[in-house]
């Protein structure tokens, strides 16, 4: 491993090999400027399959713009691989391999046709080129279909076509820009089972994403994004132990009513070992509590059956990284995606990434 | 769909020690990649061969149509007497070469726009001037295989043949126009905001360059101040020479053009048109160093 990596850099395991540092980007000016990134820090290790989670609109796509030298930032340092992204693009490009969200590809080619352009730009010899369109074809099972023109493709088999083109060159680093958004279960599997297959044979593969259930499954490490800076960043276990507690939803009836719910909440909060018990009116007045460890959980039975209440529902879970987010922001990912929602303009989006 | 293969398949990192290719001359990865964007272009053409049939067919039509509405125009009317078909050839060619060039910044404001031109961006280039070398070398190839049409067609029609030697001066001439015109259009493509706008610039520059200028009717038609239009209009530069070409009697140092502010050679003319491809050339660099850096 050593060896294959040796090409561009020979620094001490494990280090970096990108690293974002104090990096701002704001589009347009005056009034109407949107800061997209505001003194982002990252510093992604060398082998890791590591995540970028965030809402839409945090900042995750103009962060992978940067890094993969589309765009400058107004200020900070960009290391890919131990080069200075601004002044070494073109060296960066070479170690990277970028799979952008909104794929571009030319209708009219055929996938074969377009792997092959794009391993000319890479430079690629001819035999080589060939012969690693024929491995990848096979990898991601692509050989049905891959003298089609991609025009006739789907989404599953544009976003594989993608994911083939930015590793034609065999990027050390792999960075994918919402790699499975609005894909089918099938093709998602197969990208998920590509991306751990890289990591494991020593690719260093960044991903944004924002869903919480495919960065926890996926990530090693990951960091959490939210208005242009990372709030929260680990391995997903001690990010996730760092919140403590269990949680736990209950129902005291299915359709409980407020006063009850209220009269719930007082009552466990006053239980030792509760942190806090919230009443979630949106699910039926079932109430939301965070507890210190297991033990609580039967005590609170007892509780509700000496103020004779009875247990419609009573579920139990770990933190996840959704409470790892809310703990951040105040706010649950789902929220800052609807928030969001409304704000956005895809016109002066798609104007941004233009050149 | 079909599924991934089993794991552990031991292809998708890099290699172990060597890199992916050996390095390579700066020069013959330049020529790779502007090989294979000229490449797509010319795909693209075969599988979509509207353009090039529009293409060959428009002037056609002006030729056959405009050369007929003419038909029975006075004799000696024009100069030397010749016949309006065979005055009007000239003018068709230079258009027909002119519209294809003004033309080439579409394919590449359709790749700005759809994000394309981000996926060439991002790969490891050696000059991104193969994205525009790729763009002229495309439109050159098939303004001449055009031009080549229309020639063969109005000898066809009757309206002469330049013979060998005039037509390879005729292709000189074409080249320097479509370069010149080539740039313009590049330009645009990276200055303007989208293909509307491009589109938009298309459609007014074309016409009113055909009609100020000498493709239709000679400079002593024309009232003063159509006629000193037509003299500065670049397209004229071009129609001149050929026509004298046409004529039979073409020498650089022959005038070609008489033109309100002075008489011109066709050498003088190969040099405005010279100037001008490279001026252009020139004036839109540092737009494209601005976009593609």
């Amino acid at each position: 491993m050593g060896l294959r990596l040796a090409k561009w850099s020979s620094k001490a395991v494990p280090e970096a090999v990108i690293e974002l540092n104090q990096v701002s980007k704001r589009y347009g000016s005056g009034a109407t400027a949107i800061e997209a990134l505001s003194g982002l820090n990252l510093s992604v290790p060398r082998g890791c399959l590591y995540g970028l989670l965030g809402p839409n609109g945090a900042g995750k796509t103009t962060c992978l713009r940067i890094l993969s030298t589309l765009l400058e930032p107004d200020s900070g340092a960009v290391r890919v691989g131990g080069l200075d992204a601004l002044a070494q693009p073109r060296q960066v490009r070479e170690l990277l391999g970028y799979v952008a969200q909104d794929v571009a590809i030319d209708k009219i080619l055929s996938g074969r046709e377009l792997l092959q352009l794009q391993g000319d730009l890479y430079h690629l010899n001819r035999a080589e080129r060939d012969r690693r369109i024929e491995e990848l074809s096979e990898v991601l099972g692509m050989d049905v279909w891959l003298d089609r023109r991609c025009g006739t493709y789907s989404g599953g088999m544009r976003r594989r076509l993608d994911l083939a083109s930015g590793l034609l060159h065999r990027p050390a680093v792999l960075v994918l820009d919402e790699p499975t958004v609005g894909l089918d279960i099938e093709s998602r599997a197969a990208i998920w089972r590509v991306l751990a297959q890289l990591r494991d044979q020593g690719t260093t593969v960044l991903l944004s994403s924002h869903y919480l259930e495919e960065v926890d499954a996926l990530a090693d490490e990951l960091a959490i994004i939210d208005g242009g800076r990372v709030i929260a960043a680990g391995t997903p276990q001690v990010l996730k132990a760092a919140l403590g507690g269990d949680r736990v939803t209950l129902r005291v009836r299915e359709f409980s009513d407020e006063p009850e719910a209220l009269r719930v909440q007082l009552l466990l909060q006053a239980c030792a070992g509760v942190r806090q018990v919230v009443v979630n009116r949106s699910q039926g007045f079932s109430l939301n509590l965070v507890v210190e460890h297991d033990g609580v959980v039967e005590q609170l039975r007892q509780q509700l059956k000496q103020a004779d209440l009875p247990v419609f529902a009573l579920a139990q879970s770990k933190p996840s990284l959704d409470d790892v987010y809310l703990q951040a922001t105040g706010r649950t990912l789902m929220d800052a995606e609807l928030a969001i929602a409304g704000q956005r303009d895809p016109k002066a989006e798609r104007k941004q990434a233009m050149r | 769909m079909t599924t991934t293969s089993a794991p552990a398949t031991p292809t998708l990192a890099p290699a172990p020690g060597a890199p992916a290719s050996a390095p390579r001359s700066a020069l013959s990865e330049l020529s790779q990649e502007t090989l294979a964007l000229t490449r797509r272009l010319f795909l693209q053409l075969a599988r979509r061969p509207s353009t090039l049939v529009a293409g060959v067919l428009q002037p056609l039509i002006w030729l056959v149509l405009f050369g007929a509405l003419f038909a029975k125009a006075p004799e000696g009317l024009l100069p030397e007497g010749m016949s309006y078909g065979r005055f009007l050839g000239a003018g068709v060619i230079v258009f027909t070469a002119f519209s294809g060039a003004l033309n080439a910044g579409l394919p590449v404001m359709f790749d700005r726009e759809f994000g394309f031109l981000n996926r060439l961006l991002v790969a490891p280039l050696r000059s991104r001037s193969s994205i525009v070398m790729a763009s002229v070398l495309y439109i050159t190839s098939l303004s001449l295989v055009q031009s080549l049409a229309i020639i063969a067609t109005a000898a066809l029609l009757g309206y002469g043949w330049p013979g060998g030697a005039g037509l390879l001066l005729v292709l000189v001439i074409l080249l320097l126009l479509v370069f010149a015109v080539t740039a313009m259009s590049l330009g645009l493509a990276f200055a303007l905001p989208g293909h509307i706008e491009l589109i938009a610039v298309i459609f007014v520059a074309n016409l009113p360059l055909l009609f100020a200028s000498t493709a239709l009717a000679p400079i002593s038609f024309m009232p003063t101040w159509l006629g000193w239009l037509a003299a500065l209009n670049p397209l004229t530069f071009a129609i001149e020479p050929i026509r004298a070409v046409y004529a039979g009697h073409f020498s650089l140092g022959e005038v070609v053009l008489v033109a309100p502010y002075g008489s011109l050679t066709g050498a003088a003319c190969l040099g405005v048109l010279a100037v001008l491809a490279l001026g252009l050339f020139l004036l839109i660099r540092p737009l494209l160093d601005r976009k593609l850096t």
